[in-house]
């Protein structure tokens, strides 16, 4: 596990000059991922937030190879590379050891993407896909993804008179790549760098199709001040709103067990996208959404009992 | 790359040079920035990991200053700095 | 240095795959090009190709990973038909603005809906401007000379152009014909080594592909990618000439059959050239002077090429497997109607719509298209512009 000074001792992979909006938290993960790989990488990216403002023709923020070719194919892109990879290197024709990273947001993960994704991950191939999720289209203008939390306003499925936000639960994607049984799956934050880098280090280590969810707090889309990106992604941690954990081969691991859990309102109250929820009528949901991160809660840690290590 | 190539000068087949945002400047973006105090920094460098522009630069392990050329100002390096009672970095207003 | 031997379109052009020898293969099954992935995955896993096969869950992952590993410097290939091609254009104008000479064989089938699984040519139509080489086959031979001239097309450094090889489905890929193939050596020299002009593998010149072109680039861009396609003519031709040199059977942009003193002509593309030239025999038999234009290079559309052939006409009927469900004609006929435009002497064209869904296009319906086409040489009188025939 590398300390920041190790980290830092690498050049930046991601240089400065990109568009991304002022305190977004997508370029913190990026540059933290590749802050903790030691090899050469190749990139590929979906379409979103990340990849048009990062590849404005012709400034591109990259420093290592990348590849951005659709929304929905981030993972097959990577399959392709990484088949290449194989191809070429089982020939003699290549000789350096390469590490793949595929990064789509939640739009690019959890809803176009997934049959990608899931494909990728089921045909083994060895790449590591980051989710980048602010839990909506932020590139667009805000609205509901499959990721999108119950109770949230998006433009899409915007609060109103008749309609609190978001109806459904949001889909619980690291489950689902649990699900496909791939070596490495894990959850981690824009906000707590040590779990970050060193799940990725981690997954580095394995051979394989290797997935971390990573929340991204986004301050146009979830609406608060920019410069508190890195406290509300802790917040959404210690109110266990986003546990972080990992599945190594079926075993559960919680990374991180807040000594006293927050209540869930230190994480929805700064949040515009939450604040129809304070109303007195919305007492009831917001109890609800309470006790659905309770249950949640409780169930991971009951599966980390039952499959932990 | 000089801005507006013709098709017959453009590289072929929406290729890029690695890199290359590192001539563009976001710095004018900014309408605060940071000030970091030379005296009680302690190098512990979440600005540097955090910083969403990697406008924070580092040398041998220590905190060295920002660069503005990039920085847009938002304010995450003073608030992940640890400092106390008073940061080491202050966003302090641009006018 | 050949072998003669009996093969179905699919298989033909699986025997091409295996002597072409890609790095990567990822592919979706899709009737009827299905038997083209399966007999390609035998060969893979009898050891016969170098190829990593990616066995992807969709038609858009296949395109997506083999633009991805064409990008990453590796020779790649995919195959598909009809709604699997409809899934994939999306990503095929991708591929042509990576400027990735991607190679792939695509079976003729209808578009769905209503859903069908037979033969015309609205499938591959309906991707026509997307950067992509089309080229017809008629037989097994033309699918098998085809798929092995596009490697040479496609990987051109004047062209790098995505290339797709097409057969009609069924008729051509199920129908089992004898056909010549050169030994694997001479198949590997004709072909080459890849040239990788696109390597994101390459670590010590680190790229970027696939940016985001504003306002202020994608314009110049595009117009790189339809110069690439104008280009690509030049060296479609020599590659064909080349390729009789070599191997015998010369192959230009079209084939002209009994066009030297031709009055009238039938113009076509794909396996029905085949009935339609017997049909041709006849008439001439009967002192017509009709000709026949088989297309096979469809894109990039050699407009002045057919037009300075088909000026001399007085009559041409376009008949084709596709239609613009309104549009002036179908496709064919459109472009052809319009290369002629410009010539001072124009023949009467008029358009023939056929075979839809794989609706069998029967000697009378020749027949009955050539008597057409024999009235209005002699007349010049347009009865009906656009027909549909073999409807009910
Ligand atoms: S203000 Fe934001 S962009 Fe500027 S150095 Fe601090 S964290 Fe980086
Ligand atoms: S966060 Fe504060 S103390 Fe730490 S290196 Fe940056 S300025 Fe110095």
């Amino acid at each position: 596990m590398a300390t920041i000074k190790e980290l830092s001792l690498q050049e930046d992979r991601l240089t400065g000059g990109h568009r991304m909006c002022p305190g977004c938290g997508a370029p913190v993960i990026v540059r933290q991922v590749l802050m903790a790989v030691k090899e050469p990488v190749v990139i590929v990216s979906a379409t979103g937030c990340l990849e048009v403002s990062t590849t404005i023709f012709p400034y591109s923020a990259w420093k290592v190879p990348f590849l951005h070719s659709a929304f929905e194919n981030s993972a097959a892109t990577m399959s392709g590379v990484e088949a290449a990879y194989t191809s070429l290197k089982k020939q003699g024709k290549i000789k350096d050891e390469i590490r793949f990273i595929a990064f789509g947001g939640d739009g690019g993960t959890y809803d176009i993407g997934f049959q990608s994704l899931s494909g990728a991950m089921e045909r083994g191939h060895d790449m590591l896909y980051v989710c980048y999720d602010n839990q909506a289209y932020m590139n667009t203008s805000i609205q509901r993804s499959g990721a999108t939390p119950r109770g949230a306003s998006t433009t899409t499925e915007p609060a109103g008179k008749v309609k609190q936000g978001k109806v459904m639960t949001r889909k619980d994607l690291t489950e689902c790549m649990v699900a496909h049984n791939i070596p490495y799956a894990a959850q981690s934050v824009c906000g707590d760098w040590r779990d970050l880098t060193k799940k990725v280090e981690k997954a580095m280590s394995i051979r394989g199709p290797k997935f971390i969810n990573v929340l991204q707090p986004c301050q146009l889309g979830w609406g608060y001040p920019m410069d508190k990106t890195v406290e509300l992604g802790k917040t959404a941690v210690d109110t266990c709103f986003w546990p972080l954990y990992e599945v190594e081969n079926g075993k559960y691991t919680i990374s991180y067990k807040p000594k006293d859990k927050k209540p869930l309102v230190d994480f929805l109250k700064p949040q515009s996208r939450f604040r129809h929820l304070f109303k007195p009528e919305n007492a009831q949901l917001l109890s609800e959404l309470q006790a659905d991160v309770d249950k949640k809660w409780a169930l991971l840690q009951k599966k980390a009992e039952c499959f932990g290590a | 790359m000089a801005q507006d190539l013709g098709w017959k000068e453009l590289p072929e087949g929406d290729t890029l040079k690695a890199g290359t945002a590192a001539q563009f400047h976001t710095g004018d973006w900014r309408s605060k920035k940071p000030v970091k105090d030379e005296k009680t920094c302690i190098n512990c460098l979440f600005c540097y990991i955090y910083c969403p522009d990697s406008a924070v630069k580092v040398q041998d392990g220590k905190m060295i200053g920002i660069d503005y050329n990039y920085c847009k100002g938002c304010g995450i390096c003073e608030s992940v700095c640890p400092v106390k009672p008073v940061k080491a970095i202050k966003m302090v207003s641009e006018r | 240095m050949v072998q003669v031997v009996a093969k179905t379109g699919n298989e033909a052009m699986a025997e091409a795959m295996r002597q072409i020898n890609p790095d990567v293969v990822a592919a979706y099954p899709i009737t009827p090009a299905t038997e083209i992935v399966m007999i390609f995955s035998q060969f893979v896993a009898d050891g016969l190709v170098n190829t990593q096969y990616v066995p992807v869950e969709s038609e858009h992952s296949a395109m997506s990973a083999t633009i991805a590993a064409s990008a990453a410097g590796a020779r790649a290939m995919t195959g598909t038909s009809s709604q699997g091609l409809a899934l994939m254009y999306e990503l095929l104008p991708i591929a042509s603005a990576l400027r990735l000479p991607i190679v792939m064989p695509e079976v003729n089938r209808a578009l769905s809906g209503p859903i069908n699984i037979h033969n015309d040519h609205s499938d591959t139509f309906a991707a026509r401007d997307f950067g992509w080489i089309q080229i017809f086959s008629e037989n097994s031979q033309e699918a098998y000379d085809n798929m092995l001239q596009a490697v040479r097309i496609a990987e051109h450094p004047k062209v790098k152009l995505p290339t797709m090889v097409t057969t009609d489905g069924f008729i051509i890929s199920h129908c089992l014909e004898k056909i010549e193939v050169f030994e694997d050596d001479v198949v590997k020299n004709y072909v080459g080594k890849f040239p990788a002009y696109t390597n994101l593998l390459d670590l010590k010149n680190p790229v970027t592909l696939g940016a985001l072109d504003l306002q202020n680039y994608y314009f110049e861009h595009r117009r790189q990618t339809a110069e690439a396609m104008k280009s690509a003519k030049e060296i479609i031709l020599e590659v064909g000439k080349d390729f009789g040199k070599k191997f015998g059977r010369e192959y230009g942009f079209f084939e002209e059959y009994k066009m030297d003193d031709a009055e009238m002509a039938i113009v076509c593309l794909g396996s029905i050239a085949g009935s339609a030239k017997s049909v041709v025999d006849e008439y001439r038999e009967k002192g017509v002077k009709v000709g026949l234009m088989k297309i096979r290079v469809y894109r990039p559309f050699p407009a002045e090429e057919i037009a300075s052939v088909l000026e001399r006409m007085k009559a041409v009927a376009v008949v084709e497997k596709a239609d613009g469900l309104a549009a002036k004609g179908g496709p064919l006929f459109d472009e052809i109607r319009s290369a002629l435009y410009d010539k001072k002497k124009k023949p009467s064209v008029i358009d023939f719509i056929v075979g839809l869904g794989g609706r069998e296009v029967t000697h009378k319906h020749l027949n009955e298209i050539f008597d057409e086409l024999k009235d209005l040489a002699a007349t010049g009188i347009v009865k009906e512009l656009i027909q549909y025939k073999g409807v009910r």
